[in-house]
Order: structure tokens, then sequence, then C-alpha cells
């Protein structure tokens, strides 16, 4: 820790600011924690369980710490829930299809070097290492709700830079009209790829308009830590009023195109999974209700929350899709 | 001789602790016992778990039969009845958490779920078929019932084909488990078939 502690005057403060980091990362929240009973249990019982029952919440390791990050005075939140949530039950299938798994099996992805090739309807097009791509942003911490389509619910707080400040540097032409984002493609870094559960590599895309709103955002860090694995590094895209599937992880590619994207759940399930995929309590899943949702890291006895019309940025982003049907274009 | 009448004797409570274990396990995850923990969405966990367990019994129930016939060993009976039951607790606590811990006892929201979602009400269908059997499972049952109740509890099979249908169902993108399991159910009906012909008339 380099940064200098400020004062709770200043204004906006990183939780890690007025926080030990043990706080930070092992914030408590107001119902019940995990941790609670740990202690009283403990011998054979919690043995048994290991075999049935998914061990998730195996602490992961901490990354490095990103120096310099500034704190979004926009974008807080009360009630961030602990690193382990975070970094402990993730989608993303290329490690696993489990919840769990990809904690247990990113860490074989080589994420230094990383570059990102950017084609298509763009001027200044090619391949740019990750450094070249961060190196004239500042970093800024913003505080977010993250929506999984499943209708469970967390909220984070990611380290990145507004999307829209790096597009705008590969100078996109008049035709691009949607850009469209590719996960890393490895079986051999990605077990996950080895089997078709999705035509891979994965891909997913927004409209021109949805990727130059200043909410959208190139996510590199959470906790003030660099990303781990597991959730995308070392650079993802957080698109916070969508559901979590559009925000893309581990990016390879960038490509601005004039015809709307080919995107992979789209391409699974399109009847279940749309394009836009903006979160929207009264447009269901065929399978399951999206009027409510579940916070993670609450007791099993903490009731569901009413899911918000954009998660909750609806003042934010509703004017992207004024006039359009959000029943048709779901 | 007598180690085997003993190993025989123990069959029962064995088959009891080990169908009791999935249990203990998720109370002890609950609790969050030692290491134990249901991870950060525990309800969700609950409700898988409880699901998988109630259909991993089905199946084991279902599996009595061969291993009786190919090990021509008779007490590998006395287990059967025990291990339904306990697929039908499981399926039972499988209800129980979707309708009071997720749907919060809220009856409106169940009857629309119900509604809405064919593979709620396939599961629906599958506990349905369970009951009759769960009902009838006592010995004064079986004495009232005689033939009618083997023939009764043949609805273990479509009970079980409804359940791997309701799993097959709701996966998001992969498929492979739901169709092992229902490879297995397809491999105990073609044995049953095949027992059939093979010494037609006789009714076990
Ligand atoms: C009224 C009866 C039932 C209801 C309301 C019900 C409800 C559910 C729900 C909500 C899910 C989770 C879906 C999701 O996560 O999206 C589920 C999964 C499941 N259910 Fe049921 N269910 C019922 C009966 C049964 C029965 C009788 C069985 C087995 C004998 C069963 C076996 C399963 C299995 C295996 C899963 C998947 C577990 C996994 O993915 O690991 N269900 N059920």
């Amino acid at each position: 820790m380099t940064r200098k502690r400020m004062s709770p005057r200043a204004g906006h403060i990183l939780p890690s600011e007025i926080t030990s980091e043990r706080d930070y990362f092992d914030k408590p929240s107001p119902i019940a924690r995990r941790d609670v009973l740990k202690t009283l249990g403990g011998g054979m019982l919690a043995s048994l369980a290991a075999g049935s029952v998914t061990p998730a919440t195996a602490a992961t390791e901490r990354t490095a710490k990103i120096a310099g990050v500034k704190p979004s005075s926009r974008y807080r939140l009360d009630d961030v829930n602990s690193w382990e949530d975070i970094t402990t039950y993730n989608n993303f299938y290329e490690f696993g299809l489990d919840k769990s798994d990809p904690a247990r099996n990113a860490g074989r992805m080589k994420v230094k070097p990383w570059s990102v090739e950017v084609t298509g309807e763009a001027d200044k097009t090619g391949v740019f290492t990750l450094e070249d791509i961060l190196r004239p942003h500042p970093l800024e911490e913003r505080i977010y709700r993250f929506r999984c389509v499943e209708a469970w619910s967390r909220v984070v707080p990611w380290v990145g830079i507004p999307l829209a400040d790096v597009l705008k540097r590969f100078d996109p032409n008049s035709r691009a009209k949607y850009v469209e984002f590719t996960t890393l493609m490895d079986p051999m870094q990605m077990p996950g790829q080895r089997r078709a559960v999705l035509d891979w590599p994965y891909v997913e895309g927004l409209r021109i308009d949805e990727a130059m709103h200043p909410l959208a955002l190139l996510v590199v860090g959470v906790y003030g830590h660099w990303l781990p694995n597991q959730n995308g590094a070392p650079l993802r895209l957080i698109v916070p009023w969508k559901y979590g599937f559009k925000s893309v992880k581990s990016i390879v590619r960038i490509r601005f195109t004039a015809r709307q994207p080919r995107t992979s759940w789209n391409l699974a399930a399109s009847n279940e999974y749309g394009f836009y995929a903006n979160v929207n309590p009264a447009v269901d899943h065929p399978r399951w209700s999206q009027a409510k949702e579940r916070r993670i890291g609450q007791s099993f006895l903490a009731p569901r929350v009413d899911t918000l019309a954009f998660n909750g940025y609806a003042d934010e982003v509703s004017s992207l899709y004024r006039g359009m049907d959000l029943r048709r274009f779901y | 001789m007598m180690a085997v009448a003993g190993a025989w004797r123990a069959l029962k409570p064995v088959a009891f602790i080990a169908a009791l274990l999935p249990l203990l396990g998720l109370i002890a995850a609950l609790l969050q016992m030692g290491s134990a923990s249901l991870g950060p969405n525990p309800v969700r966990e609950l409700l898988h778990a409880t699901g998988k367990e109630s259909l991993n019994w089905l199946l084991i129930t279902l599996l009595i039969s061969p291993i009786r016939e190919i090990s021509g060993q008779w007490q590998w009976l006395t287990i059967r009845r025990m291990l339904g039951l306990w697929a039908f607790f499981y399926a039972l606590l499988h209800l129980a958490v979707y309708v009071i811990l997720e749907l919060e006892l809220d009856w409106s929201e169940l009857t629309q779920e119900i509604i809405r979602r064919p593979f709620i009400l396939v599961g629906l269908a599958s506990l349905l078929a369970l009951l009759p059997l769960a009902a009838t499972s006592t010995q004064r049952m079986m004495r009232r019932l005689k033939k009618r109740w083997q023939q009764l509890h043949y609805l273990i099979y479509p009970a079980t084909a409804l359940a791997i249908w309701h799993y097959y169902w709701q996966v998001k993108a992969d498929v492979l488990e739901p169709l092992v399991y229902a490879s297995a159910l397809v491999l105990l009906l073609s044995w049953r078939a095949l027992q059939r012909s093979n010494a037609f008339g006789r009714l076990d």
C-alpha cells in the first residue's frame, strides 16, 4: 500500500482506504454471513458435506493491487459483495459449467502478455497490446449492480475505463453500427471449450450507441486488484444494465461492424436470450421469472428482491431504446 | 456362514446411512460447519442438491432388482422400499426448498409458475406419481393390494422418466448429465423387458 490515506472529508474514497484490507475484502453483510457458524461446527459432518456439496468458498488467491485507482463519485453503492462472493461463483463456461469451476480451473489461463485485435469498420485497426490499450486512460472504480440472467445478482466494485474512451481511439467510421467482442479461444487453456456446449469462441456485441454509453465499462480489476482469471482477466466488458452474459470476458478481439453480430447465447437459444438482453423484470425467461432476483452472499433465509428495469440504470439508458418494443427486442 | 449372515443383517442399516449422508452433508453445509458451505447462493444449491439426490435414489432403487437377479441374492430386496422412500423424501425436500425458500410461500407465484413453466409441471407430475407409492409402502398396504401392489409400483418408471425430463428441460446449455440419466433409465427398462420375455409370466 503506497497510496495515502485520505481523510473522510476528502469526499469519495475507496473502501480500501477507510477500512483495513482484510475488512475491505471480508466485509460482513447485514444479513448472517457464512462465517458466523463456521467456528461452531467442524469435524465429521463438515467433511461429509464436502463430498456432496461444492466447497465453493475456498478462498481464492488475491491478485496484485492496482495503483492509482480513482473512485468514481457517481457510481457508489452500499452492500458490496465480498471478494469471495465475486470470485468463487462465476459463469465462465470456458472453464466448466459449475459456478465453482472457473475459480478452480482458470488459473492455467495465461494473461500476460495479452493483446487485442481491433478490426472492421474503423480507421485505426491492428493488434494492440493490453498496455497500449490501457496506457492513456485513468483507471476508475465504479460500484455497479450485476444481474445474471439466471435471476441472481451481486454488487461489484469494478476497476476500469469507460468503453467509449477506448473505442473512440480506434476511429470507428460511419458504417460501424455495432461492436463485436470475442473471448479467447484456446482449448488447451480453456478446458470447457473441448466440448461444444456453446459455439466457441464466445462472442458478444453491442449496438454502437450502447457501446459508447458512459455506463459501459472496459474492466481490468475488481476491489482495487487486477481481475482474477475467473472473472475474465485481463480485460472484460461490463454493461451493467444488461444481463451478465452480455459482459464478455477475456477479450481478444474487437470488431466494428455494419451488421448485428451473431452472439453466442442468442445463437444457442434465440427464444431465451435476445441480442439486447436488457434487464427487464417484465419480460420472463421462458423457464423462470425475471421479476425478482436473489442477492448472493446472503443467508438462505434472505428473501429475493425486486429486479429493477435496466437493473436500476433506467434513467441513464432508457433513452437508447425509445420507441422500441422491449418485449420483442428482449 | 455366520459372517455372511451378519453382513446381510448390516445391509439395511448401511443402506439407510448411505441415503442419510447427503442429508447430513446438506445440514452441515447449511450450518456452515467446518469448511462445509453451500457457497454464495445457498438456496439454488439446496434446490439442485435435493433434486439430484431424489433422482439418484430413484435410479438406485431401480437398480436393486437387477442386482438381485444377477447376484441371485434375494436379500437385496430388503432395502428396496426404504431406498424408494428416501428418493421420495428428497423430492419432498426439493419441493419444500422451492416453495418455502425460493418462492417464500407466495402461493400465487407458485400457481403462476406451474402454469407457465412446463418443466415445473413435469416435476410436479413426477412427484404426484411417487405419492401413491410412498402412501402404499407399508407392509399392510402390500398385503392388502397383493398383485396390484406390484403393478402400482411400476409407476416408479414413469415417475423417474418425468424427473429426468424435468431435469433435461431446466438445463441451460449442457444436456450431457440428463442424457446420462436417461440412458441409465433406458438400460434399466431394457433389462426389465428382457427379464420379462425370458421368464414370461414371472412377476416379482
Ligand atoms: C412439484 C415438484 C417440483 C418442483 C416445483 C421442482 C422445481 C425445480 C426447480 C425450480 C429446479 C431448478 C431449476 C433451475 O435451477 O433453473 C429443479 C431442478 C431439478 N429438479 Fe425439480 N422440481 C419438482 C420435482 C422434482 C422431482 C420429483 C425430482 C426428482 C425425482 C426433481 C429433480 C430435479 C433435478 C434433478 C433438478 C436439477 C438439479 C441440478 O441441476 O443439479 N424435481 N426442480
